[in-house]
């Protein structure tokens, strides 16, 4: 069970769990609270973090010389081979683990966290490998749908409509034209494994997700939805109203994917237009400007509709279906290799 | 601010061994809004403290209960996601913001405070 926000101030008032003060994301930036909720959420139930990162955004603000806002076990390698790193760190630990140097029941979380240019597109393959060989950590996609630390380029994750360096809205050119990449379906279609979204404006299902993940036997892939206020053009404060307006319109559903089985985890009865969303973001005016900018929203719409329906639709079909057993030890492969 | 180290005072291969040591570096500078507590409204929801990105909330446990003291200006860097979040600036009935009075966070121009 997830603590609230009283219960979990009680245990960490006085502690910075993850990162410290004194990092350099933008102010009202939502990726160090993401980290902090996930991390929390793990020493809460009695696991040690250790942080891989890949870089981005989060990793190159926390560890600018001679500082380090990280105060848990941590390590950057590149900007494509995060979940690689994280894999080595976990068989390394099941191999101290069983030559007797680390004490047997020693609880430690394995986190990998990357930015959407590193998780949708560089290191997508890294990624698929580590979740396909089953290595036992929770991978977090900071989804701020851009790369936004080199300065607002498009990636595969950035929606219909938005406006960045690489893909401008112009005369000729609406920005993006394509649709955002289904990262969730693609990490769901992998053999045993947990995957899931979060928004900020849910910390209580996003806190029960990373223990789901935590207790998960084998990976975990969770996408959070993290504003970037800088490159989204909004102001400094709107971070969590931005993720709610996200989870209201649908166009970021909170659902998971256990095994294959499909599970909605809120509800939304009335969705929000998702023209409410865009029109509150600065990164879609030039687009809206556009003489087909209602066209533009009508496809988004219709999107957006069509993927909830399938959810539900999903959900209610795959119920009590897991397409793959319990994993059975004696397939974990990692093992062969932690001697 | 620590002081730059010349390279026979930093660790061989240029290493960070100190975790954490970012709480040195002040980014409290970047502040352009300063957000100001009016404890006499607050109810300790501990919302603040929960979202803030920068760990900029100071709290205390008195009998045991975590209760809200206000900021620590050294790290704050003046989002306003605190005031954003906070229950009390927002009128249930009308979801609207309610007079400044009435709030447990404002933000003020940090140029209000440039005599300190
Ligand atoms: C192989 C490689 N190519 C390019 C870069 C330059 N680079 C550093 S961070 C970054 C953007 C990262 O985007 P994303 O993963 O979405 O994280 P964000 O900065 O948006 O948080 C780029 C292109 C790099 N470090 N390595
Ligand atoms: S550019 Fe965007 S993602 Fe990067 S630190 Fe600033 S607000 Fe956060
Ligand atoms: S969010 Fe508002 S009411 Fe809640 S603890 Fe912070 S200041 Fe007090
Ligand atoms: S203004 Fe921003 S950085 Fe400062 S205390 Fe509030 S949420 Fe934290
Ligand atoms: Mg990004």
């Amino acid at each position: 069970m997830p603590l609230s926000a009283i219960d979990l101030a009680k245990q960490f008032y006085d502690k910075n769990p993850g990162i410290t003060p004194g990092h350099r994301l933008c102010p009202g930036c939502a990726a160090p609270t993401i980290v902090k909720i996930a991390l929390m959420t793990a020493i809460a139930n009695g696991y040690e973090p250790v942080v891989a990162l890949a870089t981005g955004c989060l990793e190159v603000s926390t560890t600018i010389y001679p500082y380090s806002a990280w105060n848990v076990p941590y390590i950057h390698n590149a900007f494509e081979n995060v979940s690689a790193t994280i894999s080595g760190v976990e068989t390394a630990f099941k191999a101290a683990k069983k030559r007797g140097e680390i004490p047997a029941d020693k609880k430690l979380a394995f986190f990998a966290f990357g930015g959407d240019g590193g998780t949708y597109d560089i290191g997508l393959q890294s990624l698929s490998g580590a979740v396909e060989r089953g290595h036992k950590f929770i991978y977090i996609v900071y989804d701020n749908e851009g790369y936004m630390n080199t300065g607002n380029q498009r990636s595969g994750s950035t929606p219909t409509g938005s406006d960045t360096t690489t893909a401008p809205v112009g005369k000729k050119m609406s920005g993006k034209v394509q649709l955002k990449k289904n990262i969730v379906e693609i990490m769901a279609a992998h053999e045993n494994v947990y995957v899931a979204t979060v928004a900020l404006t849910d910390t209580f299902d996003f806190m029960k997700k990373i223990e789901k993940a935590l207790a998960f036997d084998g990976p975990s892939f969770i996408a959070a939805h993290s504003a970037c206020v800088r490159f989204w053009r909004v102001a400094d404060d709107q971070a969590v109203e931005t993720s709610k307006l996200a989870v209201e319109t649908l166009y970021w559903p909170l659902y998971e994917v256990e095994r294959g089985v499909y599970r909605v985890t809120k509800k939304i009865k009335d969705p929000k237009p998702v023209s409410e969303y865009i029109k509150s973001q600065g990164r879609f005016s030039a687009m809206l400007k556009r003489p087909d900018a209602q066209e533009i929203i009508d496809e988004l719409q219709q999107y957006v509709t069509a993927r909830y329906e399938r959810l539900l639709a999903l959900e209610e079909a795959t119920k009590d279906k897991p397409v793959r057993g319990p994993w059975s030890k004696k397939d974990v492969q990692t093992d062969e290799h932690a001697m | 601010m620590a002081e730059l180290k010349g390279w026979k005072d930093i660790p061989i291969g240029g290493l960070v061994v100190e975790p954490g040591s970012a709480k040195k570096y002040q980014t409290g500078t970047w502040r352009v809004l300063r957000p100001i507590f009016q404890s006499e409204n607050c109810i300790n929801c501990m919302f603040c403290w929960l979202y803030c990105p920068d760990q900029s909330i100071v709290v205390e446990l008195v009998d045991g209960k975590p209760k809200m003291k206000g900021f620590d200006y050294y790290s704050c860097k003046g989002c306003g996601l605190c005031a954003n979040v906070c229950p009390k600036n927002i009128d249930p009935k009308t979801k609207q913001p309610v007079a400044d009075e009435k709030k447990a966070i404002i933000m003020k121009p940090e140029t209000d405070f440039v005599e300190e």
